[in-house]
């Protein structure tokens, strides 16, 4: 399909651009994961490439113009200043594209709301400024763990080199399986937070006092990162998000190992799992960012 | 600029006080609109101080100049000041100097009303200001200023929404008194199809600022009874909801864009034609397409959160409703085009800086649309792509707008003519440093960079070099513009009547230069 090609070629200019200069320099949205990224990626490209040509047109004839018809060169100006058929056509003809592009626009729309018959469901939390995940339904249900930035202040207070994944590092990621459908459900503690996983194509708003919802299905296994997306105060620019997708049979073991965990914490109701042996409370990497 | 009134031939006014009496009690619609340029251009300073703090923390990876509770501050007065401070205070300050002279009449309908709303900025402006040094220090909650981070944030809060108050009064006084002016003041034979476009775009927005200005005095309001008297507008809690708010704030802050965006309109079907010798292509239709800009402006505001969680229906409407926009904005471009072609063109600085508006504002215009869309928006909300978007049509729409404005009237107000060749020098170094500024924000955006964050993952790091650089090459060239119009001032030379061969207004046919005291004593004689 002409879609596919214009990625394609879409592709190709970033690659070109960028060349040289590997993850640096980024010129588009990143690879989607997931089909209905897909789908948003080449709406974009499609809408993007229209914009250039009608950019093009119009101001192509005022370069022409800017140039041809310059006073210095001792032009003389016509007098008119209306003419109707050129006024109604470029009122119908911009109608006319919008309407064009607004139909895939749409069914693009409802495929992303569509969160019916998820396979995991997991709700997410924002906290300033941390996230929790429960996962409530499918497999791994009643895990819940609480998720919060890796770096360390050293690297962000520039004593300390930088790291690969500076900021976009958590102690306890999401993990979830490939392929399935998982379904996020946000809402906040406190303010409002937004969760964003950029190659995943999702972000949802979590509003402190209700839920809202939204989904996405890996198609491919690795670590996607994002970060809170809403401004949430002091510390909005450092609560990343990090998924796991992993294959079905890693995921049925980070379950039980999950679930084990959280049965040796069960005499203690009021916690929260987080990783035993990184004993980074939550508390305590606030304290050491301040 | 005060060069005007000392112009001999006006000792009728022998009385007049002088010193700093005469700038707090006049009514004069050249005064105040001076004092309103002059006011702006401080809060542009103010404004770009704080931007190119923010720029330098953005530099490189990691905090090393203000810690990010400041740096949220920065963001947020950054952008009330500029909007509320710098863009729309400049648009009064043309308004008032040229509507009068424009439409034939001696002054603004209600001078004393005049001085009063001019009177209402320095005090908003000194608590957007102080709020920075307060214990707590400045409101870190984004100049959207979202529940419930307002609730938690510190007094400055306060002193926010007060000064958001006085702003907004004064707002609906100049609104009211633009649009009885421009009805009632027309001279003899002037029909309201005849009055210059910046006359007709002025009576727009100011329209639009009479119906929006109250709901963001209610929308802030209702946060400061949350804060302190117990209510629950925005708090669950108790009953309310944080979205609310955000429905509320954009049935202002949409309305408020083409507030910001439509008086530019105006002047720039001002100067295309003045420049391209050659009547505005449309100026019919140019009035209907500004027209309906306005009125899909109230229908349109949920653009702005599609992520919060509305229904598919919701968002499906908004979506439909905001490209429709793009329909008469496409007709405006269009008409622009139109006029130039054909023309006769020179390119003085004030074309320079309309031209750079068409190519640049429709820039703006082509990624507002793809923002529209709400898939695609889902994945640029609240990054660097937003933020790109808004600083091409506000920056390269209105304030190069507004440099026009300045470059164009500039003669017939201080009777001087600016240095050229420094005006055109002014154009290219905000032209270049503006896009080496902002475009790279787009790319930044589409990766996956949050607005709004003190300090962001390596991968990001290299437009944001860029983009710091051309920030600070843009704010730098701005004192350029301080220097032109104070040389213009000091040691201009005599500017003609009639400066631009093309320019038609009243106030280059009939009024002399530089323009008298009181613009028409007597309503001029219309064919
Ligand atoms: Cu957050």
């Amino acid at each position: 399909m002409s879609v596919k090609i214009f990625r394609a070629a879409a592709g190709l200019a970033t690659v070109v651009l960028s060349a040289g200069a590997q993850a640096a320099f980024e010129l588009n949205f990143q690879t989607p994961v997931s089909k209905v990224g897909e789908r948003v990626y080449d709406l974009h490209t499609v809408i993007l490439l229209i914009c250039f040509v009608i950019f093009i047109a119009v101001f192509g004839t005022l370069l022409y113009s800017v140039f041809a018809h310059r006073k210095s060169k001792g032009h003389v100006a016509a007098q008119f200043h209306e003419n109707t058929t050129v006024e109604v056509l470029w009122t119908i003809i911009p109608f006319v594209i919008l309407v064009l592009i607004a139909w895939p626009a749409t069914t693009t729309l409802l495929a992303m709301r569509d969160t019916a018959e998820p396979d995991v469901t997991v709700k997410v939390t924002g906290y300033q400024w941390e996230w929790a995940y429960d996962y409530l339904k499918g497999e791994g249900e009643g895990i819940s763990f609480l998720s919060n930035l890796a770096t360390p202040h050293d690297q962000i207070y520039g004593t300390a080199a930088k790291g690969e994944h500076y900021l976009r590092e958590v102690n306890n990621p999401l993990v979830v399986p490939v392929g399935k459908k998982i379904r996020i459900l946000t809402t906040a503690n406190d303010v409002i937070h937004s969760w964003f996983v950029p190659e995943l194509f999702v972000k949802q708003d979590a509003n402190p006092g209700f839920i809202r919802d939204t989904w996405f299905r890996a198609e491919k296994e690795g670590t996607f990162r994002g970060q809170c997306a809403e401004l949430c105060g002091k510390d909005h620019g450092f609560m990343p998000i990090v998924v796991e997708v992993v294959s079905p049979e890693k995921y049925s073991a980070w379950v039980a190992e999950q679930k084990k965990k959280m049965a040796g914490l069960a005499d203690d109701p009021g916690k929260r799992a987080t990783e035993a042996g990184e004993a980074v409370a939550p508390a305590d990497i606030k304290t050491a960012r301040r | 600029m005060s060069a005007v009134l000392d112009t001999p031939g006006h000792h009728e006014h022998a009385d007049r006080p002088t010193g700093i009496t005469r700038w707090l009690t006049t009514t004069n619609h050249k005064d105040i609109g001076t004092m309103y340029l002059w006011f702006s251009f401080t809060m542009f300073i103010v404004g770009g101080i704080m931007a190119l703090i923010i720029r330098t923390e953005l530099f490189t990876p990691g905090i090393q100049v203000v810690d990010p509770d400041r740096f949220n501050a920065l963001t947020t007065y950054h952008g009330l000041i500029m909007v509320f401070g710098a863009i729309m205070p400049a648009f009064v300050g043309f308004a008032n100097w040229l509507i009068p002279m424009q439409i034939g009449a001696p002054d603004m309908a209600f001078p004393r009303m005049n001085n009063l709303s001019f009177w209402l900025l320095p005090p908003a402006a000194l608590l957007l200001i102080t709020a920075q040094f307060v214990p707590g220090g400045g409101a870190g909650v984004g100049w959207t200023m979202y529940p419930p981070l307002t609730v938690q944030a510190p007094m400055a809060m306060d002193l926010t929404i007060f000064a958001i108050h006085i702003l907004g009064m004064s707002s609906i006084m100049g609104s009211i008194n633009i649009i009885t002016t421009v009805f009632n003041m027309r001279a003899p034979g002037m029909g309201m199809m005849r009055i210059p476009m910046f006359c007709w775009t002025w009576v727009i927005t100011a329209f639009l600022l009479l119906a929006v200005m109250p709901v963001l005095a209610g929308a802030v309001t209702m946060t400061l009874t949350d804060r302190h008297f117990g209510t629950s507008f925005f708090n669950a809690a108790g009953g309310g909801d944080p979205v609310l708010y955000q429905h509320v704030f954009w049935f202002f802050g949409h309305p408020e864009v083409y507030i910001i965006a439509i008086p530019a309109f105006g002047v720039i079907s001002q100067i295309i034609p003045a420049f391209a010798r050659k009547p505005l292509f449309g100026y019919t239709s140019m009035v209907y397409a500004t027209a309906s800009i306005a009125v899909l402006s109230f229908l349109v505001w949920a653009h702005h959160m599609f992520t919060v969680g509305m229904p598919v229906e919701a968002q499906l409407y908004f979506m439909y409703a905001t490209v429709l926009i793009a329909v008469p904005t496409g007709v405006k471009v269009f008409n622009w085009v139109a006029t130039a072609w054909r023309g006769s063109l020179s390119f003085e600085t004030p074309m320079l800086f309309a031209l750079g508006f068409l190519f640049l504002f429709t820039i703006g215009g082509f990624t507002g649309l793809v923002l529209a869309i709400v898939p695609i928006d889902v994945q640029l909300h609240d990054t660097y792509y937003v933020v790109a978007h808004f600083h091409y049509v506000m920056v390269a729409g209105a304030l190069f707008s507004a440099f026009g404005a300045i470059y164009f009237w500039l003669p017939k107000w201080t009777g001087k003519m600016y240095d050229e060749r420094l005006g055109k020098l002014h154009f290219w170094l905000s032209f270049i440093f503006f896009n080496v500024a902002f475009f790279v924000q787009h790319f930044l955006g589409l990766a996956g960079m949050p607005r709004r964050i003190p300090d962001y993952a390596p991968q990001f790091a290299e437009f944001n070099m860029i983009s710091s650089i051309g920030a600070w090459g843009f704010g730098l060239a701005q004192v350029l513009l301080l220097y032109i119009v104070v040389k213009t001032i000091r040691s201009g030379k005599p500017a003609e009547q009639r400066q631009w061969d093309g320019a038609d207004g009243l106030e280059w046919t009939h009024l002399p230069t530089p323009a008298p005291y009181h613009s028409f004593e007597t309503p001029p004689v219309l064919k």
